[in-house]
């Protein structure tokens, strides 16, 4: 059991990140640079001058030890994501609910909740530069939300009464309501619309990478399945 | 060993296997995204900003 959890998880993970961490290159870096001239005070926002929005920024693969390293971290988080999803996706079907690539989508949704939309929504993904509290603050609040939204994800999927759907609106409101760890004082040097572009790319990719990792995951789970059924 | 015992055990296998892959994504993910330790953030630094972890 544990070395099909295994296999499957490598393979989505593998392959769902290597897709990301693409995806990411293309669509977020590009703003993650451009917010970078400003953190560093190359650019300055409401200065004496008005600044240009199309600064010449450093092109696609210009820095490829920099890019490398961001394609195997990315690949590295997705697999511990798909560890946690195909353990959760094991017990699943232990209870009575198959899994494939199809349904695997909608653990993919799910995940993407939990994991970042749920923290994202009132910690939103931060491009470099901007005022924050204390990151370890932040880090606690960030794992409690993601376990909070995680029950309630599970508690919408198998609860199947009235009260575990109230039991998971409750967690899924309630660290938005008591609230993250916010900055004393806005410092942040970066123009708003490139902050907003940022959030909304790396949901954008979020979500995609998600659903791919969930369809994966579920794939390669109910292959992984058989294989060992055909050899034993 | 009866039917029923051998289901028990392979239940009981089955939910240990999946609370040490999750352990082991936790570990994975904590390691990638939260870590503080300098080397670690630098080298992830693009990518804990692009999937929402608080980086610094």
């Amino acid at each position: 059991m544990f070395s099909r959890i295994l296999t499957s998880a490598l393979f989505a993970g593998a392959a769902a990140g290597l897709i990301v961490a693409l995806l990411q290159l293309v669509f977020v870096q590009p703003v993650l640079l451009h917010a970078e001239l400003y953190e560093s005070g190359e650019l300055v926002h409401f200065g004496a001058e008005a600044v240009s929005a199309h600064p010449e920024l450093p092109g696609m693969f210009s820095d490829l030890t920099r890019d490398g390293l961001s394609v195997v971290f990315t690949m590295l988080t997705y697999t511990g994501y798909a560890l946690v999803l195909v353990a959760l996706m094991s017990l699943a079907e232990a209870q009575g609910h198959p899994v494939d690539g199809r349904t695997g989508v909608l653990w993919g949704l799910a995940g993407f909740i939990a994991f970042h939309l749920a923290p994202g929504f009132t910690l939103a993904p931060e491009v470099p530069g901007v005022a924050a509290a204390d990151v370890f603050a932040r880090q606690i609040w960030w794992w409690a939300t993601v376990a909070a939204a995680g029950v309630a994800m599970w508690l919408i999927a198998f609860g199947g009464n009235i009260v575990s759907y109230l039991v998971a609106a409750v967690l899924l409101m309630a660290p938005h309501l008591i609230g993250a760890p916010e900055p004393d004082v806005f410092t942040g040097p970066v123009p708003t619309e490139i902050g907003a572009l940022f959030a909304a790319r790396a949901f954008g990719v979020g979500l995609v990478a998600w659903v791919l990792l969930g369809s994966f995951a579920g794939y390669f789970w109910q292959s992984e399945g058989k294989r060992v059924e055909v050899a034993a | 060993m009866t039917t029923q015992t051998q289901t028990a055990s392979t239940a009981r296998a089955g939910i240990l296997s999946a609370v040490f892959a999750a352990a082991l994504g936790l570990g994975i993910i904590t390691l990638a995204g939260h870590v503080q330790a300098s080397a670690l953030h630098d080298a992830a630094h693009d990518v804990r900003h692009a999937t929402g972890f608080p980086c610094h």
